[in-house]
């Protein structure tokens, strides 16, 4: 079953010299499909992901998430889509400076608000130790590996157990260590536990554990 | 209020110490500046208007007229063109006639107490000084209830001038001056030419040195002996138990009467309307600690804003909605307002408890005085809600900025 669909997606740029970012994609993303996007670097992969992700608009086309059409909501709805079924892991960690690894996962839930606080910490903190990062769950993330702060990334990706995460070149700052143990996770996160994920990656190798692969050149699906 | 905004919003301002307290200690000095100096001002000014309310009348009779009489003729033909030329008006006694009459009234009205003044220029000669005196007729019982004099006297009564209608209360000034002491006799001479030796019965100590040094009381007969002026008054002493009904029955008593009515607070237009004017001086000043304490709140959320792009960027990526970002920084003014208010109110307690401990004399003074402050609610919650707002204010644009961020470019940005 297809929990994300496009049609004739495209998004251009205006500008003295408008840009096409993505061009008339037509994707469809199944449920526990592990997809994997590569192509060169420019090329609107990442573009095509942030609106795969409803972080952005598309110009022309449309986008399905579970059926549902999107192009008429507004920004407050497709935060909630955002909040309650998706799951984002970009390239940096992005976790918030100030706040310990496992408050970093708690916020998505405490911002969704269907969990009591003790079910909160106890969901953030099992995360975690699925992750391998039990112990961690006090520090701050300058007091982790980049290896580790991405995996917590990927926790608080999780946080509100979404159908689809989205993942943007998660490996691009990681020692190959680091990285296999990151493209492992998301591998079962597709095959293990059923989610759709769709990797935005450079990475040949990342990109051979996927059950699809597909190359974006200029904005176009190629292949 | 969402409590995980608000953790956010202090954990942003947790992260720059320094910085949120330079911003808080421009809030907190602003709100103790506010209060030290707007208490001090209003409370002079609140001082000044109960000494006025106090020690003057609250509504003075004289014996003068606000518009001249008009002729029978303008009365009689008032639409018409008369024009009446060389008018001799006769001449009489100067003073208020029929003030028994007057009093009657007055006494009817309720909660009015009512005294009758004659006042005249004399001059005291004793031990071979003159001095300038105005001497003030009075009818002792009827003073009691309109004037405070009683409560400054330090020797003797003015009621001792009842069973002593040769008895003089004599200022202590003018006491120092001529070296005068109760018991003794002094001659007093009137601008008519009467002489007269009176017994100094009681001595009043006001603080005010030129109060103390030129006012007499005498009973009225005698005065009105000396001044030639039998059955007149020239004044009559009015006290209302809500003084701030003065001009309203000053215009009713002047209307029944006809002799010119004066409220305190048409006696007192000009320095009414200079106290507002300098209030209004005063809240421009105090704000502007305020104002420039909100600047240099807009300056750190700012730069909080600046630094914090990619945070807030993933915020919104995660699905936290324009809203809650404007309001984790409009929460970081609020707060930084709120414990300015917190901290600067005890400051600026602290800071009137200090001015008012001080004590100094002042020209035309003889006892010494401590600074009279306003320590009534409302000045604490106008600082606190001035304090509040600016801070909050502050921080809203940068806010606004913050919540219109878009995830995509700052995303892009900093892959």
């Amino acid at each position: 079953m297809a929990v994300l669909r496009t049609e004739h997606l495209s998004r251009r740029l205006a500008g003295d010299v408008p840009t096409t970012l993505v061009d008339d994609i037509d994707l469809e993303v199944r449920e526990g499909e592990f997809l994997a996007i590569t192509g060169p670097s420019g090329s609107g992969k990442s573009s095509l992901l942030y609106l795969l992700g409803l972080l952005d608009r598309p110009t022309t086309g449309r986008i399905w998430l579970n059926g549902t059409e999107t192009s008429s909501y507004g920004d407050e709805q497709l935060a909630d889509i955002r909040l309650a079924h998706l799951g984002f892991v970009f390239q940096a960690h992005f976790l918030l400076p100030e706040f310990e690894a496992r408050e970093n996962v708690m916020l998505p839930m405490q911002r969704l608000g269907k969990l009591t606080p003790s079910e909160i910490v106890a969901r953030a903190q099992k995360l975690l130790d699925d992750l391998g990062l039990g112990e961690q769950a006090r520090k701050f993330p300058h007091q982790m590996s980049g290896g580790q702060s991405q995996r917590v990334a990927i926790a608080r990706a999780l946080a509100n157990d979404p159908q689809i995460v989205l993942a943007d070149e998660p490996t691009g700052n990681l020692d190959t260590r680091s990285s296999a143990v990151v493209q492992r996770i998301l591998r079962d996160l597709a095959h293990k536990q059923g989610r759709a994920v769709v990797a935005v990656t450079h990475d040949a190798g990342f990109a051979a554990l996927a059950d699809r692969r597909l190359t974006v050149v200029d904005g176009r699906l190629n292949g | 209020m969402n409590p995980l905004l608000i953790s956010i919003a202090l954990k942003h301002l947790l992260a720059r110490k320094r910085q949120s307290v330079v911003s808080l200690l421009g809030v907190v000095l602003g709100v103790a500046f506010f209060l030290a100096i707007s208490t001090m001002m209003l409370g002079s000014q609140a001082d000044f208007i109960r000494r006025l309310v106090d020690n003057t009348p609250h509504i003075g009779i004289s014996d003068e007229y606000r518009n001249p009489h008009l002729q029978p003729v303008e009365t009689a033909f008032e639409p018409g063109a008369v024009e009446v030329r060389s008018v001799k008006p006769e001449t009489e006694t100067r003073g208020i006639r029929g003030f028994a009459a007057i009093l009657d009234y007055l006494h009817k009205i309720p909660n009015l107490k009512a005294s009758p003044v004659l006042t005249g220029q004399a001059v005291v000669s004793f031990a071979g000084k003159d001095v300038g005196i105005a001497l003030n007729g009075v009818l002792p019982a009827e003073l009691a209830t309109v004037s405070t004099i009683q409560s400054y006297m330090t020797q003797g009564s003015i009621d001792d001038l009842i069973a002593n209608p040769d008895g003089i209360v004599v200022g202590s000034e003018l006491a120092r001056v001529l070296s005068l002491h109760v018991g003794e006799n002094i001659t007093v001479a009137a601008a008519t030419g009467q002489i007269h030796t009176f017994k100094i019965l009681g001595v009043f100590h006001t603080g005010r040195a030129s109060y103390d040094q030129s006012q007499t009381f005498v009973a009225l007969k005698r005065v009105q002996s000396l001044l030639e002026r039998s059955n007149r008054i020239n004044s009559i002493i009015v006290k209302l138990a809500d003084p701030y009904s003065a001009r309203d029955i000053a215009a009713r008593i002047e209307a029944h009467i006809g002799y010119k009515a004066v409220s305190w607070q048409e006696a007192s237009e000009d320095i009414m309307s200079t106290l507002m004017i300098r209030n209004i001086i005063m809240y421009s000043v105090v704000s502007a600690v305020l104002v420039v304490a909100a600047f240099g709140i807009y300056n750190i959320i700012s730069t909080v804003v600046m630094e914090k792009l990619r945070d807030i960027a993933i915020l919104k990526s995660m699905g936290f909605h324009a809203g809650d970002i404007e309001l984790i920084f409009v929460t970081q003014g609020a707060i930084l307002g709120l414990v300015g208010c917190l901290v600067g109110i005890p400051l600026g307690i602290a800071m009137m408890l200090i001015l008012e401990s001080f004590k100094f004399r002042i020209p035309g003074s003889s006892d010494p005085i401590s600074l009279p402050l306003d320590w009534s609610w409302y000045q604490f919650a106008i600082a606190a809600a001035f304090a509040l707002c600016s801070a909050t204010l502050a921080a809203l644009l940068p806010a606004r900025k913050a919540a219109h961020v878009q995830p995509v470019d700052i995303i892009r940005g900093a892959a």
